[in-house]
Parts: structure tokens; C-alpha cells; sequence
């Protein structure tokens, strides 16, 4: 049948994104069983100071600009708080994911207008470009990247790039276009236990961790 | 009435030149062509000599027959279809049984190579006892009259994708015309049925212009398939803002909000519903308060369900997701006890350095 481009979406839709959530899941628990079973040390100093919530503190307070460091790297830490908080509301605000994700666990939450998370979408991708031309320009960050780090980048921009085209029926034809942006949504989603993406959960514990360890021997984190 | 020309047939019939030309119009501009093209169109139809038609029906509900001839009153369309030289159509045809057959292989021998071959419904192909018409299987009688066919026109889901007689699990082995006719031009006119006047701006560009339409990547007319739904629906400006009928009796719905989440499938229907509307352009279904169901579309009644919204997916995921969660458990143990067992390993490896071992010069 001359319906490649519906069989496409379709496969995405279905079985595609069952295999993607499939291999998220599996990835996620094998690789936080892996992490925390790793174990540490156990430590027998007596600590410097009563440690208490320094852990929690530093999980709180590494949201902050440390002293300094917002003039010192501006694009980093203005271009990251941009990109991931212009990623959330795309992701969590447009009311076609939400239609997706009452479809996948039954529930909702309310939307934002569509034009205001389309003007999102573009300062998310335009805050991405930025940040990647100030990593292959900067010889400190271009140095320190590896292959990982630009192909996050990728799986990061794809789905807001083919969402937005989808969206404005730009290049492609809308459904193959839309397609193209589940399948990209979908590698991200595979994508995520095994690269570094993995930080959105790894993030808390690591920071409590190091907030603690550093509670307990006394020196700021 | 043969040597007639379409012009004479439609003033014998009481059309008004006014209304003929109000109908021309209409078609160059439904096609997109300079607003001058209407009165070309009119000279072109007026002068064209009745152009031989067959018309098969095959794995199909007639309603794209209805669609066309069916109208509240009557339309300069059916009126065109009228004047073709309808020569064979089941429904239409006063002739039944061996004269049926007959006018059909005496269409097929005085205008062979010439006539226009309409078909409506699949072709069943996993037995072809499925469907017979006077004892010739339905994938014989396409082979054999389209031998002779100027162009195939495909019209209806059916004869254009497959239609319902090609739904999961298509047990009748249904196929699109265009899988059976290669050696011809096929034109898709899909949809469930397709517009009335769509229809016959295919035979109308065809019987202008002696040439058939431009055709998109599923063959069908662009003129009258190069947009979407949603792009030319009244109700976008609520889809742009985000307002959503939540279900068909809420006050978005009352207040005629997008119907997205409702299944409507307007955003990948290419169809000219919302610009040429339905019951001379009465309304069409977004308007009368219903999703669109993508008819015009292939696998359009297999694609995820009517009411679920475009981007929902289509695999329940509570099975999947019980085994990932358990395989993802067995596997991050099971590398959880080899790190144990190098830890432990490493451990027992451990030699215990002295002084003495430091101050050694190697």
C-alpha cells in the first residue's frame, strides 16, 4: 500500500514507543540498582561537624549561582537554566503531550496556550544552538567534550526541532513530520539510561551525597 | 443523443448557463486556477462530446455512488454525471444480468483506449469467489477493462487504500486499485465518501484539459488534497490557543472549541471538507460537532481509534511495562553481584604493604 508515511507513524505510536518505554524502564532500573548497589566505604571518622541536612541542603543549594560563576560562565549557567526549564513546559504544557500521557497513565493536568509554548520551544532551541557554538568555541569546554556530549545535544534538540516542524507543517508533510518527532522523543527516551541524560535522576543523590560527605567533614560543598 | 455535446445535455435539462458557469467557478477555483479559467472550463465542458464511462463496483456500500447522486437537490455534479456516457454501473444502469454485461464489453470495444474506468470498493485477492459480478471474479473483470481504460479513476477509500474491507485482520485480502493497475494513470479520489464535487472535478479537469489532474504522493488530485483539515478548519484559532472540547457535551464542545482531544484526525487529513463542506456546502463533520475521522486517508479505521487523540499511542503498555520493570530488576542484580564480587575480589587481593616494603629500592 502507497502509505509508508501513516504505517510510519503508526509503528512510532505503537510498537515503536512501547519498545522505547521497554528499554527505558529496563535501562533505569538495572542501571539505579547498579549504581546504589556499588555501596561506599563505610566511614569511621567521627564527623567534623553534626552533619544533620547538609545533604539535603547542597540538593537545594546547587540550584543556586555559587558566588562568582554567572559572570564567569554566564552561557552555562543562564543557557542551562533556559534550556531545561524551556524543555520542561514544552514537554509538560503542550497539550498534545498531555492527551499522550493521559493516554499512557490515565491522568491529565491542565495546558498551556499553544503559542506561548511554541515561543518556548524556539528560545529552548535557540538557548541549545548557543550553547553548543559556545562549547566548540570555548577551548576549555571543546577540550573537555566527548562524542557523548554531542550526541545528548542531538537527542536533546531533535524533538523540540521536529516538533516545531511538525507543528508549523514546515519541510515535510505533517505526519511524517510528526512521526519523525515521536521516533526522535522515543530515542531520547532509549537514549536516557545510558548516556548522561540519566542526571535527571542521578542528580539528587549525587548532590545529596557529596552534600553530606562534605557535612561530615566539615567543609562547605 | 450521442453526438451531443455536455452543453446540451445540461441546457436540455434545465441547468441554467448562469448556474453552469457559478459551478465552473467554483471548480477553478476549488483547483486553484486564475479566476479566468472558470469560463475555460465552461467553453472546454460545453464543447466536450459525452466521454465513455464504466463504472465497477466491487467490495464497496455504493455510498460514494450516494455522495454523488444522492444530492438534497439536484446539483450541476450529478447532472455532469448524468451526462457522461455512463455506460455500465450496477446501481445506475437499467439493464440487468447478460444486457448489463453486454453494454459493458460494447463500451469496452467502441472506445478502447479511450474510456475513463471508474471503480469503487477493493479487490478482494485471498480468494477470488469473495466477490463476482455475472461469475467474473472482481480482480479479472479490473484486469480485463482496464486494458482499454484512458485513465483509472480510484474513487472512495476503498478502491483508492483498501477501505474497511482491508481492516485488520482484512480477511477478504481487500487491495487498492493501484496495487493491481500498473500499467495505466490511477487516480486516488479517496474518502468515505468522497465529496460529490470532487468527483467530478476529476472528470471535469480531465474532460478540460485532456489530461488528468497533478497527483500527490498517493495519487491523489493535489488541487483538491494539498491541504489538511485542521489547517483550513474554522476551529483552529481554538486549537492555536489551546481551548479543547474536553468531551462532546462540555462547554468547550458547546462553545465549538478544537476537537483534538476528542480523536479529531483534521491535523493529518488531507481532504477539502472544510473549504467545499458537505449538502452544498452546508457543513461538514468538524462543524456538526465531530472530530474528523481522516477518511480520506489510508488505514484511516485502523490507525489508533476514532476517539483517541492523535498523539496517543496505540500499544497498551501495562504488560510491556510489568516485564521492563522486572527484566530492568533481574539485570541491574545481576550486575549488581559481579560489582560485588570484584569488590570482593579486589579486596581479598589486597597485599599488605610494611615500611620495610617502601624503603626497598626495586
Amino acid at each position: 500500500m502507497t502509505s509508508t508515511s501513516i504505517d510510519f507513524l503508526l509503528w512510532v505510536r505503537g510498537p515503536g514507543f512501547a519498545a522505547a518505554v521497554v528499554i527505558f524502564l529496563v535501562g533505569m532500573v538495572w542501571r539505579l540498582i547498579e549504581i546504589f548497589s556499588l555501596g561506599r566505604k563505610p566511614d569511621l571518622s567521627l564527623p567534623r561537624e553534626r552533619g544533620g541536612a547538609s545533604g539535603m541542603h547542597t540538593v537545594f543549594r546547587r540550584f543556586l549561582f555559587p558566588p562568582g560563576m554567572l559572570r564567569r560562565g554566564p552561557v552555562a549557567y543562564l543557557g542551562g537554566y533556559i534550556f531545561h526549564v524551556g524543555f520542561g513546559i514544552v514537554l509538560l504544557f503542550f497539550i498534545p503531550h498531555i492527551e499522550m500521557a493521559r493516554g499512557v497513565v490515565g491522568f491529565g493536568w491542565p495546558g498551556l496556550p499553544t503559542p506561548f509554548v511554541d515561543l518556548v520551544a524556539v528560545i529552548t532551541m535557540v538557548t541549545l544552538v548557543v550553547m553548543l557554538v559556545s562549547r566548540l568555541t570555548d577551548p576549555v569546554k571543546r577540550f573537555i567534550s566527548t562524542f557523548e556530549d554531542y550526541l545528548v545535544w542531538a537527542l536533546t534538540v531533535l524533538p523540540l526541532l521536529t516538533g516545531y516542524l511538525a507543528y508549523h507543517h514546515l519541510l515535510l508533510p505533517y505526519r511524517t513530520m510528526l512521526a519523525l518527532h515521536i521516533l526522535a522523543a522515543e530515542l531520547l527516551l532509549v537514549a536516557m539510561p545510558f548516556t548522561k541524560l540519566i542526571h535527571f535522576v542521578t542528580l539528587f543523590p549525587a548532590r545529596w551525597f557529596n552534600g553530606d560527605l562534605f557535612g561530615h567533614k566539615g567543609v562547605a560543598s | 443523443m450521442d453526438d451531443m455535446t455536455l452543453g446540451d445535455l445540461l441546457r436540455q435539462r434545465g441547468v441554467s448557463r448562469r448556474t453552469f458557469l457559478k459551478y465552473c467557478t467554483a471548480l477553478a477555483s476549488l483547483m486553484a486556477l486564475p479566476s479566468g479559467m472558470g469560463e475555460a472550463i465552461a467553453r472546454a465542458l460545453e464543447r466536450a462530446r459525452r466521454p465513455s464511462v464504466i463504472w465497477l463496483s466491487f467490495q464497496e456500500c455504493t455510498g460514494c455512488t450516494e455522495s454523488l447522486s444522492r444530492s438534497a437537490t439536484p446539483t450541476v455534479e450529478e447532472l455532469i454525471l448524468n451526462a457522461i456516457s455512463l455506460d455500465y454501473h450496477h446501481t445506475l444502469q437499467a439493464a440487468s444480468g447478460t444486457a448489463a454485461e453486454a453494454a459493458r464489453e460494447n463500451a469496452m470495444q467502441e472506445a478502447f483506449g479511450h474510456y475513463l474506468l471508474i471503480v469503487d470498493g477493493s479487490i478482494p485477492t485471498a480468494d477470488p469467489g469473495y466477490s463476482t459480478i455475472a461469475g467474473v471474479s472482481n480482480v479479472a473483470m479490473l484486469a480485463e477493462t482496464a486494458k482499454g481504460a484512458a485513465a483509472v479513476v480510484a474513487v472512495g477509500s476503498c478502491a483508492s487504500f483498501g477501505g474497511l474491507p482491508a481492516a485488520e485482520p482484512n480477511p477478504t485480502g481487500a487491495v487498492a486499485v493501484s496495487e493491481l493497475v500498473k500499467d495505466r494513470p490511477v487516480v486516488n479520489v479517496p474518502g468515505c465518501p468522497p465529496i460529490g464535487v470532487v468527483i467530478t472535478g476529476v472528470v471535469a479537469h480531465y474532460l478540460t484539459f485532456g489530461s488528468l489532474p497533478e497527483l500527490d504522493a498517493l495519487g491523489r488530485p493535489r488541487v483538491f488534497y494539498g491541504e489538511t483539515i485542521h489547517d483550513r478548519c474554522y476551529r483552529r484559532t481554538f486549537y492555536d490557543r489551546g481551548l479543547f472540547a474536553e468531551s462532546f457535551d462540555d462547554e468547550g464542545a458547546r462553545k465549538g472549541w478544537c476537537l483534538y482531544k476528542l480523536g479529531c484526525k483534521g491535523p493529518v487529513t488531507y481532504n477539502a471538507c472544510a473549504t467545499t463542506k458537505w449538502n452544498a456546502g452546508t457543513s461538514f463533520p468538524i462543524q456538526s460537532g465531530h472530530g474528523c475521522l481522516g477518511c480520506s486517508e489510508p488505514a484511516f479505521w485502523d490507525v489508533g481509534g476514532f476517539y483517541n487523540a492523535l498523539s496517543v499511542t496505540t500499544t497498551p503498555l501495562t504488560k510491556p511495562t510489568g516485564i521492563a520493570l522486572a527484566a530492568g530488576a533481574v539485570a541491574g542484580a545481576a550486575v549488581a553481584i559481579g560489582n560485588r564480587r570484584k569488590q570482593a575480589a579486589t579486596r581479598a587481593g589486597h597485599r599488605r604493604a610494611t615500611l620495610a616494603d617502601l624503603e626497598k629500592t626495586s
